[in-house]
């Protein structure tokens, strides 16, 4: 143990934390802007900055690890000025658009500047002006606001590892760019917005596709059918205050249905469609010797890193849609049909807890009506934001529930947000009908959890299943390495792009560093999905009745003809295209 | 490599190469020869060659040899300057066998060859 | 035994000025005279005497010709070499007396008051052939090393001799290898810092260049000290001489032996790789150095953990300068006694330094630490050219200070340029004369850093801009005085607050020249005028009428035709047109054309 005092208060710490984590035991709170806990440890932004006694400088409170005897100021006349002038200079070289700026009253600059009573225009000069990069259906990097914290370039390169963001050029020229300076849509990003979710300014976010939305509900001849992952209902509410963890479903039917949404499908009712036909394509494959492990293919992130790093696994992919496009291709086709709709007409918009969805929808074979199964992906935030701007008390509004026939849904659907959700789910199914008996204990406790990798062995009626869950490429790429080299015999893998799962999305609310650093969003949020799983009488997608009558009526059996023509797609060699 | 005593070798080896890189010491015995047109004429080159390899042969690293001008007294080139100990010994009419000779007896063991000394001649 | 030696400098400035030609061709007469075995033509690493490039130096007399074209050659040769007349109308002038006596080359005013340590090989032997460094005790040092001292040994010997790295920061080299030594880890490095970035520096190139294997044996040293046996050499792609002769110098002690495994038949084995820095000045900041060895953007990170700890690869992990691996072998077969008894009580040794800027021997010089800048201006350098009044002299670089004129009888160690608001730096070392405007002075150095920032931090990324700008406008005449306070809080801001050194040492000349010049700041800032005439913007060009005979010539020369006037009347300058090119003043026979 190390002894030292903060601001004359002693603290006892272990050996080589940091300042920043010591102060906080101490009760005393350093600001950071570059510092991202275990990801992002660089010292470069100089918020942090304390003073030493003995040093010869400030030091960066963040990185610099504590020592026997150390004596730490962190709020001194020099350490203050010196964070607003740090602050100044960044305000400098910063596009000020706070009045309209997405991450108005969300950006942790704006934060400080303003506790740190920030003189906007003290410092005078040459500005970095660039045009923003639109080049991709998701998202938007406008290096006009970034502030060159490097968040991003660290989370893409250490929790992703797909690193296609760096610092380019250098000194007052740096910013951050793709190799050789590319557009992003030329570069291989899996389009998983985790940089979204750490970027402390606006300089990155989502393509918004709130107006097209809105020019939908306004024009008469659209059925305009709304639809959220599992995972928005774990999240949204943190957008009007809710704590971290609150399930706000029934106010969110309510407020689509204020919005002006014509139906509220649900697309844990996809998810539920999912299993049926994913547990289905399992069983054939270990019953016909098909290729395995199978993986996943719920996470458009994790298609794309397949289909742009490991395209030999290609053949390893379920063949099923993702449940969004599941629920759309389903309303174009079956509803569509039933209600005497032309397809046409219908407008479908996906709300999700991801960014990579709104390039999914631009897929090739994602149009089972003849038109696209998904016209629009707004995120969680977006949706909170149509919310917000539509004079709507969100957390004033009675709750209320999902539109028939579509929206019905069981435990195993809700679960999908949450890493080792789907696993379960197909378990579930699976399991009974290997056995042909109802399961005692639905619950495969071992596939839950926010560890990276996680591994279990079930014996379900004399068939060995093997099973392996990741979250985050990082971890999906020891497993696909394992795989390619014949490491391991899985016989399903379920991979989510964002560390896990889609409660962690890049298209959820946007949470601080401090915020991330002391709680655990991830727990927190699949602990609403996991609650409301208890809750749910079904809990098993076999059992979904609707699920049910829409084999009955349209599909047949699951893996049927028309199944694989409405809820299958394939995918593309991306790397050596 | 294998020792140090083979580096020392090897650098006692080059110091014959690099012996004569640099102005003369004070305790150096510095051996010059005439070597204008009328010093080549009369032979000095051979006398010069023959000096130099006696010192290779002896490993003298304490001797300078080198050429000089013509020094005004061509009829008794070939003419060698020895300077030694603070005093100036020439030798004139010099040949390859007295130039050896002169390495042995003067240089090498402190005994001036008077005979060949141009007081004597 | 060879009578004669003939050395031809084949440093990169007698290089660039055809010595290599030279060379050749004085190759080519000996072997036509068929004087192989007589006379040796070397190439060798820098003589220092670079102003008067290329050079060559003929032994045993100790000929010092300088300035040496290819045309002479054949007089050189002809006359000296076959006849033994030296050519005196091609010596260095210093080395001839007024009777036309030759004096010897340590006898002149730019060698007489060196000590040549770090530089002793320079100019003596050919790089290029490992053997003659062997003839003058090369690898002895390691022999010894390896054979009768401990790694604390060589340690404690280093420590003794007092020996600070050159590199600039000057931090005790012993004990930087102690850290090493200490530190646990089943791999460690030794690396070398030959990233010289100051403008106008230019110690390591030249000893890489002249003597290579200097280094390679002192880091066969350091890497037996503290344990490692995997060395870098970080030198830039623009030394494409040095990378040449160490990438020979390499393979030669490989073939040799000395490097490897095994290394005089001891358990000892090392083995040393060179990596090519791009240029970026930062990767001269050892935590930049060592992410940009291990193929990363050259980005400095956090200290600590210090590299000594976990540094290359995460690995224990020692970083020196290239001067201060030339001293370790000299260090070890003299003694730490002999170093030590050079130099000042804190400051032990010699330094090497880059004469430039306004004075007339420029080229490169060793001076036991303790000697005053006017000796190194004076005495060795010639002082200021065309008589003209030195005003200051920067060392350190870009990360240093100036030195004022009222200042130039201080002894130059690392502790006295830290007092005096500068740095040792790698020992570059530029004369500013009466005609330097010092304020535009400041800004060329902030140029320079505000251009090799590396970006990561905002102290330096935008602070040095901001500092930039400001300085702009004060060279503009658009400042005020509060600006120039504004511009000193900046500076200490950035000092305080930068990631690494670079950023911590950017403003120092800003603040250097402040503190000595301040009038000079203030004449711009109040009076719209620089004093020295440099500043274009605060430059006006007039005619002095009383002077003017009305030749013409500066109407008929001016681009922009903005002067007028008729023939034999005076003329007039339109300070709307004028584009401040000076022509007209050039042109003018009558000193008519004034600055004002």
């Amino acid at each position: 143990m190390v002894h030292l005092k903060i601001n004359n208060i002693p603290v006892e710490v272990k050996e080589g934390t940091t300042i920043l984590e010591a102060a906080k035991i101490a009760g005393i709170n350093i600001p950071t802007l570059c510092y991202l806990k275990e990801i992002n440890e660089i010292g470069a932004c100089r918020i942090c900055v304390v003073e030493v006694k003995g040093a010869r400088s400030l030091v960066a409170a963040c990185v610099y690890p504590v020592n026997e005897g150390m004596e730490v100021f962190t709020n001194t006349e020099k350490v203050r000025k010196s964070r607003k002038t740090t602050l100044e200079l960044l305000l400098s070289d910063h596009k000020k658009e706070c009045l309209s700026c997405v991450r108005s009253t969300n950006c942790e600059l704006q934060k400080l500047s303003n506790e740190y009573g920030c003189d906007e225009n003290r410092f005078k000069g040459a500005r970095t002006e660039c045009e923003p990069d639109t080049s991709t259906s998701y998202l938007v990097r406008d290096n006009e606001k970034c502030i060159l914290c490097r968040r991003c370039v660290a989370v893409c390169k250490k929790v992703q590892e797909v690193a296609v963001i760096a610092p380019a050029r250098r000194g007052f020229n740096t910013h951050i760019a793709c190799a050789f300076e590319a557009d992003l849509n030329d570069a291989p990003c899996v389009a998983c917005g985790q940089c979204v979710a750490v970027c402390p300014t606006g300089a990155l976010h989502e393509r918004e596709e709130i107006d097209n939305v809105r020019d939908a509900i306004n024009n008469p001849e659209k059925v305009v059918i709304v639809a959220a992952a599992p995972a928005v209902r774990a999240a949204i509410g943190e957008e009007f205050g809710y704590p971290i963890g609150t399930n706000t479903e029934g106010k969110m039917f309510t407020a689509m249905r204020m919005l002006g949404f014509d139906k509220i499908f649900d697309v844990n009712f996809g998810a539920d469609l999912t299993i049926m036909e994913e547990s289905n394509e399992l069983l054939d494959r270990v019953t016909n010797k098909g290729v395995l492990p199978m993986f996943t293919s719920c996470s458009p992130g994790w298609i794309r890193y397949v289909e742009y790093y490991y395209p030999e696994l290609i053949p390893n992919l379920s063949s099923c849609k993702s449940p969004m496009q599941m629920t759309g291709a389903t309303v174009k086709t079956y509803w569509a049909q039933k209600e005497g709709i032309d397809p046409k007409n219908i407008y479908f918009v996906g709300i999700m807890p991801c960014t990579a969805k709104k390039f999914e929808k631009t897929r090739a074979d994602e149009n089972a009506s003849g038109y696209p199964d998904v016209d629009a992906v707004l995120t969680t935030r977006e949706l909170a934001k149509m919310i917000k701007t539509s004079g709507i008390i969100f957390n004033q509004l009675p709750d209320s529930t999902f539109d028939n026939p579509l929206g019905e849904f069981t435990g195993a659907g809700v679960i999908f947000g949450a890493t080792g959700g789907v696993m379960e789910a197909a378990l579930r199914t699976a399991a009974e009908k290997l056995t042909g008996k109802p399961l005692d204990n639905v619950d495969f406790k071992a596939v839950r959890g926010t560890k990276g990798i996680k591994e279990a062995e079930y014996d379900l009626n004399g068939v060995k299943i093997k099973v392996a869950v990741a979250s985050g490429l990082t971890n999906a790429k020891q497993l696909c390495e394992k795989i390619k080299k014949g490491e391991c015999d899985y016989t399903f893998v379920e991979v989510m792009c964002c560390p896990g799962g889609c409660v962690n999305g890049g298209g959820q609310p946007i949470q601080s560093a401090y915020v991330r650093r002391n709680v655990d969003l991830r727990s927190k949020r699949a602990k609403a999905l996991y609650d409301e799983d208890k809750k749910l009488k079904i809990r098993k997608s076999h059992e979904n009745e609707a699920v049910m009558s829409l084999y009955k009526e349209f599909f047949g059996e699951p893996g049927s003809h028309k199944a694989h023509e409405i809820l299958h797609t394939k995918y593309v060699d991306r790397k050596h295209k | 490599m294998k020792s140090l005593e083979e580096l020392r070798a090897l650098r006692e080896k080059m110091k014959s190469q690099t012996d004569n890189r640099g102005v003369a010491g004070a305790d150096e015995t510095v051996i010059k020869v005439g070597m204008a047109t009328c010093g080549i004429a009369a032979g000095a080159r051979p006398v010069l060659d023959a000096l130099l390899e006696e010192a290779d042969k002896r490993h003298l690293h304490n001797v300078s040899i080198s050429q000089t001008g013509c020094i005004g007294m061509c009829r008794l080139e070939p003419i060698v300057e020895i300077f030694k100990d603070g005093q100036k010994f020439t030798y004139v009419h010099m040949t390859a066998e007295k130039a050896r000779k002169v390495m042995n007896d003067h240089v090498v063991n402190g005994n001036p060859c008077k005979e060949y000394l141009i007081s004597e001649n | 035994m060879f009578r004669s030696h003939i050395l031809v400098c084949g440093g990169t400035g007698c290089t660039s000025g055809n010595s290599m030609k030279v060379y050749d061709a004085l190759v080519d007469r000996v072997q036509k005279a068929g004087l192989e075995n007589e006379v040796h033509v070397t190439k060798t690493g820098c003589f220092g005497l670079c102003a008067y490039g290329p050079i060559m130096i003929v032994y045993p007399e100790g000929a010092f010709y300088s300035q040496v074209k290819v045309e002479d050659v054949d007089e050189i040769f002809n006359e000296h070499i076959v006849k033994g007349r030296i050519v005196t109308r091609l010596l260095y002038k210093e080395t001839v007396g007024e009777d036309g006596s030759i004096k010897a080359l340590n006898d002149t005013n730019f060698y007489k008051k060196q000590h040549r340590v770090a530089l002793r090989n320079c100019g003596v032997i050919n790089p290029e052939k490992i053997e003659e460094y062997i003839a003058y005790d090369g690898y002895e040092a390691l022999g010894k090393v390896l054979t009768e001292m401990t790694p604390q040994d060589v340690i404690d010997v280093i420590l003794k001799s007092g020996l600070r790295g050159r590199g600039g920061a000057g931090f005790p080299t012993g004990r930087k290898w102690q850290f090493a030594k200490n530190s646990v880890g089943n791999k460690k490095y030794v690396c070398c810092n030959a990233d010289e970035g100051d403008p106008g520096a230019f110690m390591d190139r030249s000893i890489l260049e002249g003597d290579p294997h200097a280094v390679i044996e002192a880091m066969a040293i350091a890497a037996y000290a503290i344990g490692s046996d995997q060395g870098y050499i970080y030198v830039r792609a623009e030394y494409p001489i040095a990378v040449q002769r160490l990438t020979i110098a390499i393979k030669q002690a490989r073939e040799y032996g000395l490097l490897g495994k095994n290394i005089f038949g001891t358990k000892f084995n090392f083995d040393l790789d060179i990596r090519l820095g791009a240029g970026a000045f930062v990767c001269g900041e050892e935590t930049a150095l060592m992410t940009s060895i291990e193929g990363h953007r050259g980005e400095p990170r956090p200290r600590p953990p210090f590299p000594a700890i976990k540094g290359l690869f995460g690995k224990p992990t020692i970083l020196n300068n290239v001067e201060t691996y030339a001293n370790i072998p000299q260090i070890i077969l003299k003694g730490a006694d002999w170093f030590a008894s050079m130099g000042t009580e804190k400051s032990r040794g010699t330094k090497v330094f880059a004469l430039g800027g306004k004075i007339h021997n420029t080229g490169l010089v060793e001076i036991p630490m303790g000697t005053t800048m006017r000796e190194i201006i004076y005495d060795i350098g010639g002082g200021c050219p065309n008589g003209k009044k030195f005003k200051a002299a920067q060392t350190g670089g870009p990360s240093g200070g100036c030195i004022p004129a009222h200042l130039i009888d201080t002894p130059i160690d690392y502790d006295n340029l830290i007092k005096i608001g500068s740095m040792m730096g790698s020992g570059g070392l530029i004369v500013m004369d009466e005609d330097n405007c010092m304020v535009d002075i400041a800004k060329f150095f902030l140029e320079f850093t505000v251009d090799e920032s590396c970006g990561k931090c905002t102290a330096c990324r935008i602070g040095t801009k901001r500092l930039y700008e400001m300085l702009c406008k004060v060279t503009d005449g658009t400042a005020t005085m509060e600006d120039l306070d504004k511009m000193e809080e900046l500076c200490y801001y950035i000092k305080e607050n930068s990631l690494c050194g670079l950023g911590q040492t950017a403003p120092n000349p800003v603040l250097s020249t402040m503190h000595y010049f301040r009038d000079e700041y203030e004449a711009h800032v109040r009076d719209k005028r620089c004093p020295a005439g440099v500043c274009k913007k605060l430059l006006r060009y007039q005619i002095v009428a009383d002077k003017c005979k009305g030749c013409t010539l500066c109407a008929r020369n001016c681009p922009v035709g903005a002067i007028t006037g008729t023939v034999k009347e005076p003329h007039v300058i339109d300070p709307n047109k004028c584009i401040k090119c000076g022509v007209c003043m050039e042109k003018c026979r009558f000193g008519a054309v004034i600055k004002a």
